[in-house]
């Protein structure tokens, strides 16, 4: 069943807060993961190979790259759930 | 007529006997390095863990730090070197392709005329050296084994690289295995996935630079794709070990996985989900991330700031660029 984009997003906050301790508020569709969340690209690993995991999708190392705001990351994920 | 080939008489098991280490001289700090990385102590201690990492003098040598360490495994072991059947070089720092590292290192601790190889399994060198000794004692090959790490890898870093260059140091860690009434070492869980081999590794042939299309060749990574790869996929690669071992996670006495990054160790004992009574080497914090050296050297430190882990259990597990991976539990010397 496919995810719709308010689902995803907070499922995608708990999994932030829960690697970074970032507040589930600050973790908005425009953000991006780098330079207003200050994710590493470690954390952010963590957090995609928990997203495959709760969202039941497949994130390739490739399109990591691609996810540049959380509202990538949701997009890719609604779009392959 | 079936040939009649004599073969070897077989031994029950093998364990480690002792242990040696030999780090680069020189402490070198974080802030000797951010300069050219456009980086900070307090970004790299975040990011990998590390405060300071050995780098050895221009003139030590991998040799000469292996011949440290072996000494010191065999002197410890009790053993006359005249005993010894082969000696492992695990390495991928040899500025000389040839003649081996372990050859001479062979010569220098008096074990000529000893078997002599070195390997290349990277970062999980040290580890596909144990379960090669340990088969190779049990098989009859070999009476003693000395099985070496041994790097210097700050003569193939790029101090501008952001990717992997920080993290490496210099030293080397050996263990001697032998003949064993119980059992010493585990039944390994290795292997290979050379379809990710373009994830760390050199940057460029010798070939190229002997022809001046590159720089002197030095060490690169994709580093998150790595970390990905070193954690997810070779926590399950550790969870067999233990499942083929027989070991339950709270029977270990100690864990010592390639000392690659904080945040990989870190990771890494998460998912396996260690309870704390299992001490965790975390050796990368003042030695840096020494390829085939590192597991050696943190087993070293470990049992010389832990003596009551003599006797324990310990799962090591290696993996690196190749990629190539290797996992066993040994019984702590």
């Amino acid at each position: 069943m496919a995810l719709n984009t308010e689902e995803v997003l907070e499922g995608l906050a708990e999994l932030i807060t829960d690697e970074t301790g970032i507040d589930a508020g600050e973790v908005a569709l425009e953000k991006s993961f780098t330079d207003d969340l200050d994710i590493d690209s470690i954390s952010m690993m963590t957090i995609v190979v928990n997203a495959e995991e709760k969202f039941g999708v497949t994130i390739p190392d490739d399109e990591v790259k691609n996810l540049k705001t959380v509202g990538d990351a949701v997009t890719f994920i609604t779009s392959n759930s | 007529m079936t040939a009649v080939l004599n073969q070897a008489p077989l031994t029950a098991y093998s364990r480690i006997l002792a242990m040696g280490a030999a780090r680069g001289e020189n402490a070198v700090p974080n802030d000797d390095l951010v300069g050219p990385i456009n980086s900070s102590d307090e970004w790299i201690r975040q990011r990998t863990g590390i405060a300071t990492r050995a780098r050895a003098n221009h003139e030590t040598s991998a040799i000469d730090l292996a011949t440290t360490a072996a000494k010191e495994a065999i002197e410890k072991a009790g053993i006359d070197p005249a005993e010894i059947g082969v000696v492992i070089v695990a390495t991928i720092s040899n500025p000389k392709q040839t003649p081996s590292v372990s050859a001479i290192v062979a010569d220098a601790i008096g074990a000529t005329p000893a078997a002599a190889y070195d390997m290349n399994a990277a970062c999980a060198g040290y580890c596909y050296g144990i379960a090669q000794a340990d088969a190779l004692i049990r098989t009859g090959a070999a009476k003693y084994a000395v099985v070496i790490g041994a790097e210097k890898l700050s003569d193939i870093v790029d101090p501008t690289d952001r990717s992997i260059s920080f993290l490496l140091g210099d030293g080397a860690g050996a263990a001697v295995l032998g003949p064993s009434d119980t059992p010493g070492v585990s039944v390994s869980q290795w292997g290979s996935d050379g379809s990710k081999s373009h994830l760390v590794g050199m940057n460029h042939t010798l070939t190229e630079f002997r022809d001046g299309e590159s720089e002197w060749p030095t060490l690169r990574q994709e580093g998150p794709s790595v970390f990905r790869w070193a954690v997810w996929d070779m926590a399950k690669v550790a969870k067999k070990a233990l499942d083929d071992a027989g070991v339950k996670p709270e029977e270990l006495a100690a864990f010592v996985p390639h000392q690659a990054n904080g945040r990989i160790i870190d990771e890494f004992a998460k998912q396996l989900g260690l309870p704390d009574t299992v001490k965790i080497a975390r050796d990368i914090e003042t030695t840096g991330n020494t390829s085939a050296a590192s597991i050696p050297l943190a087993t070293h430190r470990l049992l010389e700031e832990n003596p009551e882990l003599s006797g324990g259990l310990s799962l090591q597990i290696g993996f690196g660029a190749g990629l190539v991976y290797a996992a066993q539990v040994v019984v702590l010397p």
